[in-house]
């Protein structure tokens, strides 16, 4: 049974191993998810869930992910966006949870975008 | 929406939109009489009687990029189906009040769904902000209030993947506590 006590001592351990964070910089990748009412109600809360998750499953850093309101094209939500410094921002459409895992594992660690969930790809 | 968290998160993405510090998601469940009671409570900034009208009207927004804003409207529509009752109130500079009772036993009403994920996802999505989450199944009630989460944990912020992984567990078990489900 999970407690407030057990919740303490989750503190203790991670005060220890606390380190500044360095997701604040402009060297930051932002993962962003359209969380307004037509990205929600297409699914939107497991690809933002299955985003968070992976990241910090593979302990990236300089990563964040983060909700934004209606990105505009409410027909292709679930939406993720990517914003890489000094890259173009990559728009994906139509998202799910695995194709969220698989953006993180191609797009953020190899570095090479999904072209196949992409926005262009999409309306073609 | 698939399911009334959905539209939970939905709703209360407004309250953050319009400043909130503190939100209360109340999900009060009565068996005795059939009905399950949602309310989301704000501190933001509040709405005037002409905003407050317009607002349950699908075709109001405050965003500017399309003229259509379909979160109340949806929600009112979830509740009202089931023969049900909404309601929401606002006074400018005090916050907003959004009630829907559903009637459980309706062919119509949506499943609650997962709550957890909503209530996990909006706080670890909104870190300056805090909520309260109420959760009850007739006698048995559930709360959880960030701000004693926050005292807790000092420094340590409420989205360190540790304390994640314990939220979404204290939120689980003590939901099933109140079915009578957890051991």
């Amino acid at each position: 049974m999970k407690s407030l006590e057990e919740l303490m001592a989750i503190k203790e351990k991670t005060m220890k191993k606390m380190t500044v964070r360095e997701d604040t910089g402009d060297d930051v990748t932002r993962i962003v998810v359209g969380m307004a009412t037509c990205g929600i109600a297409a699914g939107a809360r497991p690809v933002l869930n299955a985003l968070v998750e992976e990241v910090q499953r593979r302990n990236l850093k300089g990563v964040t992910v983060s909700q934004t309101g209606c990105i505009g094209m409410c027909q292709y939500e679930p939406i993720v966006e990517v914003m890489e410094p000094g890259k173009e921002k990559v728009t994906y459409v139509k998202m799910t949870a695995d194709k969220a895992v698989k953006v993180i594992n191609e797009h953020i660690v190899n570095g090479k975008p999904v072209a196949e969930y992409t926005v262009g790809a999409m309306t073609k | 929406m698939r399911e009334l968290s959905l539209n939970v998160l939905d709703v209360a993405q407004n309250s953050i939109t319009a400043g909130a510090s503190l939100i209360t998601l109340s999900v009060l469940e009565d068996y005795a009489s059939d009905t399950l009671e949602i309310s989301i409570l704000d501190d933001g900034k509040g709405m005037s009687p002409e905003q407050l009208e317009s607002v349950r009207d699908p075709f109001f927004t405050t965003r500017t990029t399309r003229k259509v804003g379909m979160g109340i409207p949806l929600f009112k529509l979830a509740a009202e189906q089931t023969g049900g009752k909404f309601d929401i109130t606002s006074e400018v500079g005090v916050g907003t009040e959004v009630h829907a009772l559903f009637k459980t036993d309706s062919v119509d009403f949506t499943p609650i769904g997962d709550m957890c994920s909503t209530v996990v996802m909006l706080i670890t999505m909104n870190l300056d902000r805090d909520f309260i989450y109420r959760r009850s199944y007739g006698e048995n009630e559930f709360t959880l209030d960030t701000r004693e989460l926050k005292t807790i944990l000092g420094e340590v912020p409420l989205d360190s993947p540790e304390v994640v992984e314990w939220l979404k567990g204290y939120i689980t078990e003590n939901e099933q506590n109140l079915y009578g489900g957890a051991k």
